[in-house]
Formats: structure tokens, sequence, C-alpha cells
């Protein structure tokens, strides 16, 4: 196994940017996702790690070693794709032991490893069925067979869970993870999804018009959040952005919203009068009617145990989360607070979280 | 708008049965759910209501009106498709215009324009009428395609997971607008997916169907706190209902073989007690934790209070308060 090193890479598809300096490192075991919209880059990152595309600029390292020009068969590496490209005239076992047939491997070490691929992933009841019957979940499982059977140094996956159903997905996500504990292998994982993502990541690299926004754990992505981009498309519903006119001291502990003050964590920079974006979560926000930011009901989303409430305020409409035994009316008046320590400011212009508090000993805003 | 009445239909292909004995009446103004996983036969029902498919046995009513062996055309049902399929080459205002154009309905040019505006303006597109239906984001063309059956006054809308092809965030923002949108027309809607929180955040009444059967039909409230068996139970909640032996807890009811236990039916303190377990790991998925114990060598899954500072490791007491209780069958007992 080994560690993927990405820097400064560069890539144009004519006079199109799609990757702009992205850096990043994927620690030896780690399970790292490349997480953004369509069109933000990611898939294009991923296939020059695996060597599918040739980089206009930067570097690619695998285990200290430099293979940025090196062929995709020369790289030691296993890419998974969205759409379960199987044999379909062959059984399970011999898709499974396909791509080491193709290397010469002798028949003896093909059916052990085999056996092995399908027991980690418990598809051994199933090695002698013709994949053509089998459902969109033990299609996935045989296509990643194909993949660990091989014992690459890393897994490249693309998306490789979209085209299941909800609840299969979510069970897919479980297994995944736990195979990736399992077997320890360095992996880089593209999805759109932030909730895959956040299940399955030691980190997440959030992508954004080709610029890597942000590399961080799952917590910290969600709790500091590098820029209003990441703040926004994190999170469902994701984070409530205010929009303010405001200046700040070092070590102010507070914002002027209209009329309020607003606790915040003590900035850790200075800034002059600007445009200034104040971001809460939904589940930090709490109903009392002394509440700073008044509004009304638009609506509530019943979800079991939770319920999302969305309330129209001077700030835009903003949702929250509460306990589903709270009764909402529409049209009602309510009053809403925010809970001081986890709440992030931002720069309008730049996007750019202002250092405060929250960020403590982290390397990130 | 009217009631439609789905009066104990069947359906087969081949010798696979689609739908079974089902029977659903979806009142005047109603939004219903039908939830179930690919392959439960919920779009072959959307398909018999609309007149694409006909049913082996029973019938259905629109407004009163046996209309089993009408054409599509004759049933005033509007659909909207899981895929998109919007006209090219024409604008957003003619592809929502598009119905109405129709020459039997004979509907005047100054009518089309007033109600293509009014419900663009619902679906927030109204800036976008003279664009190309092609130049839009995947997230308009759907809002289109939805305008385009809204801008009818069809007996009942029929849906097929029209917000499947969305990304997440917008799939959030269209549920509470599609759920508006509802309200304020009164429309009603017979409603088809695979996605939990579409059923639960925007239905009056879910039908949870499996293998062609509706299973339970309810208000979500209905089928989250009382499911009638142990699979119902499962497809609301996240995270999923955990499903336990019955030997594990005291107190259980005569003939319970398995307790469901909930995020809100469980205590959990640390340190051991009576019912003990280990946290094996904290799943930090944003908005809410995710707290896995090992119970005797069973999983359970909760939420976790982010104050309690739990780590993997860590002993921890668990106390039930109102669980569910089902028997060997699945089926619920009352407690």
């Amino acid at each position: 196994m080994a560690e993927i090193g990405v820097e400064a890479l560069e890539k144009f598809f004519g006079t199109f940017h799609a990757v702009k300096a992205a850096s990043f490192t994927v620690e030896d075991g780690q399970f790292l996702c490349l997480l953004g919209p369509s069109g933000c880059g990611k898939t294009t990152t991923l296939r020059m790690i695996a060597g599918l595309e040739l980089p206009s600029a930067g570097t690619i390292r695998l285990g200290g070693e430099d293979v940025t020009m090196n062929r995709a068969s020369a790289r030691d590496i296993a890419f998974v794709f969205q759409l379960f490209a199987l044999y379909p005239h062959m059984n399970v076992r011999r898709n499974i032991g396909f791509p080491l047939k193709c290397e010469g491997i002798a028949a003896k070490e093909i059916e052990r490893r085999v056996v092995e691929a399908a027991r980690i992933l418990r598809i051994s009841h199933l090695l002698d069925r013709p994949v053509s019957g089998l459902a969109g979940g033990d299609r996935q499982r045989v296509a990643l067979g194909r993949a660990i059977v091989r014992k690459p140094k890393c897994f490249l996956m693309d998306e490789p869970l979209g085209a299941l159903d909800t609840e299969m997905r979510e069970a897919m996500i479980r297994e995944l993870r736990a195979l990736h504990d399992r077997l320890g292998a360095t992996t880089v994982y593209v999805t759109h999804d932030q909730l895959e993502a956040m299940a399955m990541a030691d980190v997440i690299a959030v992508m954004n018009n080709g610029v890597v926004e942000q590399v961080a754990s799952p917590r910290d992505i969600y709790d500091r959040p590098a820029s209003l981009f990441v703040a926004d498309f994190i999170g469902s519903p994701p984070m409530n952005l205010l929009p303010f006119r405001g200046s700040l001291e070092a070590g102010a502990q507070a914002i002027r919203l209209g009329e309020r003050e607003v606790a915040i964590p003590a900035a850790r920079e200075a800034l002059a009068e600007s445009d200034l974006v104040l971001g809460v979560r939904p589940e930090h926000i709490r109903f009392t009617d002394r509440g700073m930011v008044r509004g009304e009901v638009y609506g509530s989303e019943y979800l079991g145990t939770t319920q999302i409430v969305t309330v129209t305020t001077r700030y835009g409409a903003l949702k929250a989360r509460s306990a589903a035994s709270l009764s909402f009316h529409i049209g009602e008046t309510v009053g809403l607070d925010f809970r001081p320590d986890t709440l992030s400011i931002f720069d309008q212009q730049s996007g750019r979280a202002i250092r405060t508090a929250l960020h403590q000993g982290g390397a990130h805003g | 708008m009217a009631e439609v009445e789905i009066v104990a239909v069947s359906k087969a292909f081949n010798k696979t049965t689609a739908v079974s004995a089902l029977s659903l009446t979806v009142g005047d103004g109603e939004f219903v759910a039908l939830l179930g996983p690919t392959g439960a036969g919920k779009t072959t029902t959307l398909r018999l209501v609309a007149g694409l498919e006909m049913p082996d046995l029973g019938s259905i009513r629109i407004g009163g009106r046996d209309v089993t062996g009408d054409a599509p055309a004759d049933r005033d049902v509007a659909f909207v498709f899981q895929q998109y399929s919007l006209y090219p080459h024409l604008t957003v205002f003619e592809n929502m215009a598009f119905a109405l154009r129709a020459p039997i309905r004979r509907v005047p040019e100054a009518e089309i324009r007033r109600k293509v505006e009014e419900v663009a303006g619902l679906l927030h597109i109204e800036t976008k009428l003279t664009n190309k239906a092609t130049h839009l984001s995947g997230g308009q063309m759907q809002r289109v395609a939805i305008g385009r059956a809204l801008v009818r006054s069809p007996a009942i809308y029929l849906m097929d997971e029209p917000l499947s092809s969305l990304d997440a965030k917008l799939r959030g923002e269209m549920r509470l607008e599609l759920k508006r949108i509802q309200t304020d027309l009164g429309a009603t809607i017979l409603y088809v997916t695979h996605d939990q929180t579409e059923a639960m955040t925007m239905a009056s009444r879910i039908g949870v169907i499996e293998a062609g059967r509706l299973l339970q039909i309810g208000t979500p409230r209905e089928i989250y706190q009382n499911p009638i068996n142990a699979y119902v139970a499962a497809r609301l909640g996240q995270p999923t209902i955990n499903l336990l032996p019955a030997t594990l807890f005291a107190g259980a009811p005569r003939g319970t073989r398995t307790i469901g236990a909930r995020t809100e039916h469980l205590t959990i303190a640390r340190g051991s007690g009576e019912v003990s377990a280990t946290v094996t790991r904290i799943e930090h998925l944003g908005d809410q934790s995710h707290l896995h114990l090992d119970l005797g060598g069973q999983p359970v899954v909760t939420l976790s209070d982010p104050e309690a500072e739990l780590a993997a490791g860590d002993v921890v007491s668990l106390r039930l308060t109102n669980p569910l209780f089902f028997d060997a069958d699945g089926a619920r007992i009352a407690a």
C-alpha cells in the first residue's frame, strides 16, 4: 500500500481550465473523498491519478515515486467505475478472476484469491451464478471483487454507488467503509453526494470550479468550513448564510446584526467595514420568544426524530432543526437564537472564512 | 381535482406479479406517497392509474367514474416522469404551454399566458420563460417538466420520482416548494418514491409498498410511530430502527421475538447498568452523529448526544422507553 501525493496539478481541455493548482496528500491507508458538484474537476483529478489523463502541469507521486508520466497499467492501482462493467457471459467467479488471468497468474493462485475476495465481500454463495441475474448491490460487490483481487497499492473509485437506490446505497456505504477498514488500502473516492463523503471518508477534499477549496476531516469540513462554498455545499439542509455589513476587531466576541448584538467565537483577525456573512447550522438554531432574529414559519418537514422548520426572516429563509415533538403553524411568528460557539463568519467578496476561536489550533480558514 | 380510487387492482407481467390486490383511495386535495424499493410495484401502480397499463383484475375510479377501460387521454390525469422529456427546440414558455395548446382543449391565448406565468412564478422560473429548454440546468429543466403538468388542472397529478435526478441541495429545496404548491393549489397527487425523506416531508399519507402489496397506509407520524410490522418500521427513520432479540431486555410482552428501538426509545448513560454495551464507533455525519454500539455481539446504532463526549471503547448502559415489539413473523405486538 502507498501514499498518494498530488502537487500543483493543472489540467486544461483546450481553453477550459478543468483543474487549478490542486494539491493534497492521501496518506498510506487513508480514505479520501473528492467531493463537489458535477463539472468541478473531481473526476478529471481522479483520472489523472489513475493515468487515464495526463496533467498539463504538476506532479503525481505513488508511494514516493513520481508516476506523473507513467502509463495507467504501470501504476498498480485499481479503478472502480460507476457503471458495473461486468462480462455478461461469465459467472461471478470468472468475472472476479479475470484481471488475474490477464496477468497470467496460475489457476490455483487465482482460485485462492477469488475465494478470499468473495469471502471478504460476503458473496461466496454467488460464485457460480451468472452475473446477469444479480441484484444491483451484488453486481457492485462483484465489480469490487474484481478490483480487490489484484491487491493493488490503491483504489480509485468514481461514484461507484451512483446507480443504486437509497436503501441499497446506505447499506453499501457501510460495507465499503468496513471493507476499507479490513483491507487498509489507500483509497480515493469521487462523489457529489456529501452524505457518502461524510459517512465514509477519513479526509474530504471539497472541489469547486477546478479549485480544491478545503482538505480536512469530515468533522472539520462540517464544523469549520473554510469558504462560503463549502458551508453551502455540506449539510442537508446546508448552513444558513445571513448577509450583514460590519467590521471586526481582533478579539471581538460579538457582531451587530440589525439592532441586535450576536455573540460569536472571538475573532482572530481584524476587518474594516465590509460585506460579511454569518453562518449558522440548522441544528444550532433554538426557538425562543426572546430570540434575536424574528420571522414567520413558512413550513415544517417531519423527519421522525427531528423536523426541519423553515422560517422567513429579513435575512432570507432560515432552516432550523428541532425535535419532532414541537409543533409549528404556518404563518406563526417565532424568535430564533443561535448557539454562539458554533457560528462561522465569512468575507462575502472572497468567500473566505474569517479566523475566529472556532479555528483554535487548527490549520483551517 | 377529484378523488381517485384504486380498487383491488392486480397486475402481472408474464409470471411476475407486479401489483397484488392493491386498494387505495387518494382523497380530493390529498398528497399520497407510495414508498418502496426498486421493483416493489410503485411505478406500475402509477401507470395503472394513468391508463398506460391495463389491470388484470380490479378497477380504477376517478371522481366517482369507472375509468378502467378508458384510454390515458380520456382520464384527465397529468404524469410527471423521472426523466424530464422537454421539447429541445421550444422555449420554456412553449414547453409549458404545449399541453394547453392541444386542439381539443381550445384554451384562449390570454388564458394560456396567464396560466403559464402563474405556474412559472410558483416554480421560480419566471425569468427563464424565453430561454430554450435545453439551455437550463438540470434542476430548472425538472421544474419545467413539473410546470408542464401544473398548468393543467387535471383530476390528479401522477409523479414518478420527479426529484431523483436532482442533486441533494436542490432536492431539499424542491421538496418544500412542491409541498407548498400542492397546498396552495389544493392539488391531488399520487407520488412514487424510494426516498423516505421525500415521503415523510411531503405526503399527507404514506403507503408503504413491498412486492406489489400495500402493507400500511397512514400519515407520516402514524407510519413512523405505529408501524404494523418490522418491515414498515425499518422503512422510516434515520438511523434505521434497531431490531434486537427480545432476550436482551426484560419486560417484553409474551410472544415478542424482536424489539424495535429507535433513538427516542433509547436512553444511553455512561457506565455499565442492567443492560450494557460498548461504544464501537462514533460517526460524525455533520448534522447528526451516529453512535455505534456493540450489545453482546448485536450492533446498535443511535443518534449520539453531542454533549455526551463518548469515545470508542467506553461502556454505556442502555434503557428502553416505550419501544416497539414484534412477534416471530415480524408483526407488531401491543405493548
